[in-house]
């Protein structure tokens, strides 16, 4: 039976990352529907206790791949080490991150294993499919759902013909859950190979500079973000004085992102963060899907625009219509007032 | 031997500008329907091939671009800007590619210049997102490759320095040439067009190359040599949740922050 692989991505003490925790989380639920085995590979040095950690996740086989060449991170030895493995596994699915390591390595191993990759997909599940041209019937194949161009469709791409099916994800889309404490999985040690010496020597790190997350809001309760029709970076301050006031973090759409009025660390959405805060505030926000994406999935949500047809007010509790100038400061003060 | 860099740069929907019929039925993008720019971390690749030629007296930049013909704007801007050559591959043959047939196409194309020390692109294109053509051609022409490239810090004829980002830190690596290299929207700004470039390339025609002058095996190309397939695309269709809508005036602003920290939201 060709299982379910998760590439497992380590953190900077040496655990397993969580977007590889969420994927893992994932993968079990794919697994199940399949009938078939989880499998993780961690590729690292000194990872043998990361790689029990994963047994919660519902992983049954760890292919653990321990060698200093493969920690920190680089390329090619995660090139040649993986592609290998899948060569030798045949796995149905390969999940990857949509990180900055998932990101380079997943589609080198999908040119090299000439498979489909899909990027940033919101959603993984397991269908059938029948190709319109060839009249072909397909089981139980992968189906990747992505918002795609333009912003207001939702695409379901497939890749019928070729294996490994492979999709890459983003933190925090996925939810993490140990599914059971005692679960029994198994480390499979992998053979690194001597090819690996030639990969070792095309790219040398020369030094690292690891930052503390400085802005972290996938985790806040309560989000207030700000998007294009905040009209400048001078307004979208208010929202930090807004934030400040009640207690939340500031998000940001993309548009408002790339027209400078914050840093990229704040970015909610697809190819942003994932957040499910208790309450979001959009300010100044229409609602594209890929923004939405992100951030649907909050408990509450409190729209303030001067459209009163803008898409984000679809999914919100509570819309206001006016301008975000005017109606954030007179619901600080209201708020102000109803502490007392 | 001289220095060669090759940029590998495409011509997009400008996405802060997409109107109705953006897509085909099947799931494509219809580019005829749209305006279209210079992928800006292109851009920004080109800039850092135009400083490693400055660095490298005698180097080369080419830039190859996939697309409709029209796509030869962007190969015209990059010769205005210092690039030495350039060309469009261009064939219906190319059409519905993935990244895969992309990546390939292009590998192919880059085979057909002779040796080439350096490739330079943009870490992704603002229509997909995918940041995938970059690793994939390194892969299909076995050299290294380093992604998400911030910083040129040093090159010479057989390797070349760079501060590339991390998800939470700053990497500087020195990768052995000829490797691929994919920039970011952190790295310099191109230069501006030059004066006397434009008015001496202004007559310029650009190169258009097709599918069988790259010794390309045609299976490989376009929608039949991509795996992945649009199963369908949706509207996204709003599951109308009973929005309240308020009018902003003191009494329903009081209500509603009343109601928040009722509710131990707030």
């Amino acid at each position: 039976m060709n299982d379910v692989l998760v590439y497992c991505e380590l953190s900077e003490k040496g655990t397993i990352a969580d977007i590889s925790l969420e994927l893992c989380t994932k993968g079990r639920q794919l697994a199940t529907r399949l009938g078939c085995r989880l499998q993780a590979a961690v590729l690292g040095s000194d990872v043998r206790i990361a790689a029990e950690s994963l047994y919660p996740y519902g992983v049954d086989e760890v292919l653990l791949a321990d060698d200093p060449r493969l920690s920190p991170y680089r390329t090619l030895p995660h090139f040649d080490v993986l592609s290998k493995l899948i060569k030798a596994q045949q796995p149905q699915i390969v999940l990857f991150g949509a990180s900055s390591v998932g990101r380079d390595l997943a589609p080198r191993i999908a040119s090299y294993l000439r498979c489909g990759l899909t990027a940033d997909c919101t959603q993984l599940e397991i269908g059938a499919h029948d190709d319109p041209k060839t009249g072909k019937h397909y089981e139980d194949i992968l189906l990747q759902i992505r918002p795609a161009f333009g912003g207001n469709i939702i695409a379901t791409i497939v890749c019928p013909e070729t294996r490994p099916q492979m999709a890459t994800v983003r933190e925090g889309v996925m939810k993490k859950e140990v599914c059971d404490p005692d679960y029994k999985g198994v480390i499979v040690p992998v053979a690194v190979e001597a090819s690996l010496d030639a990969a070792d020597a095309a790219v040398e790190i020369l030094s690292r500079e690891i930052e503390e997350r400085k802005i972290d809001i996938k985790g806040a309760q309560v989000i207030v973000a700000g998007g294009y029709g905040m009209g400048s970076r001078e307004n979208f301050q208010l929202l930090h004085q807004f934030a400040r006031l009640i207690g939340a973090s500031v998000g940001a759409t993309r548009a408002a992102v790339d027209a400078g009025f914050c840093e990229p660390e704040r970015q909610i959405g697809q190819t942003g963060v994932t957040v499910r805060p208790k309450l979001y505030i959009a300010c100044g926000i229409s609602g594209a899907v890929q923004h939405r994406a992100g951030m649907e999935q909050s408990a509450k949500i409190i729209s303030i625009n001067t459209d009163p047809d803008a898409p984000i007010n679809a999914i919100a509790d509570y819309t206001i219509v006016g301008d975000v100038m005017t109606v954030i400061p007179q619901f600080m003060a209201c708020y102000k007032n109803n502490l007392k | 031997m001289a220095f060669k860099i090759v940029v590998l740069a495409k011509q997009v929907p400008d996405t802060h500008n997409v109107g109705t019929g953006a897509m085909n039925a099947d799931g494509t993008v219809n580019r005829a329907a749209l305006p279209t720019v210079f992928n800006p971390e292109d851009l920004k690749a080109l800039e850092m091939a135009l400083c490693v030629k400055d660095r490298m007296p005698g180097a080369t930049v080419t830039v190859v671009t996939m697309g409709p013909p029209r796509a030869a704007e962007i190969v015209k801007d990059a010769r205005t800007r210092g690039a030495d050559d350039g060309f469009v591959l261009s064939d219906a043959r190319f059409a519905g590619a993935d990244t895969l047939a992309t990546s390939y196409a292009l590998s192919q194309a880059i085979r057909q210049l002779g040796p080439v020390d350096l490739i330079l692109g943009g870490r992704q294109a603002i229509d997909g997102d995918t940041a995938q053509v970059g690793p994939q051609v390194a892969e299909k022409l076995n050299i290294p490759q380093v992604t998400y490239a911030e910083e040129l810090l040093g090159v010479d004829a057989r390797t070349i320095t760079i501060r590339r980002r991390l998800e939470h830190g700053t990497e500087y690596v020195k990768a052995q040439l000829p490797a691929l290299v994919t920039v970011t929207s952190a790295a310099n700004d191109c230069r501006y067009p030059n004066a006397h470039r434009m008015l001496r390339l202004a007559g310029e025609e650009i190169r258009m190359t097709d599918a069988d002058s790259i010794g390309a095996d045609l299976d490989r190309l376009g929608l039949k040599g991509s795996p992945t397939k649009v199963k369908k695309i949706e509207s996204v269709v709003l599951a109308h949740k009973e929005s309240v809508v308020l009018e902003p005036t003191e009494s329903a602003l009081n209500a509603l922050a009343a109601t928040l920290i009722r509710e131990h939201i707030l």
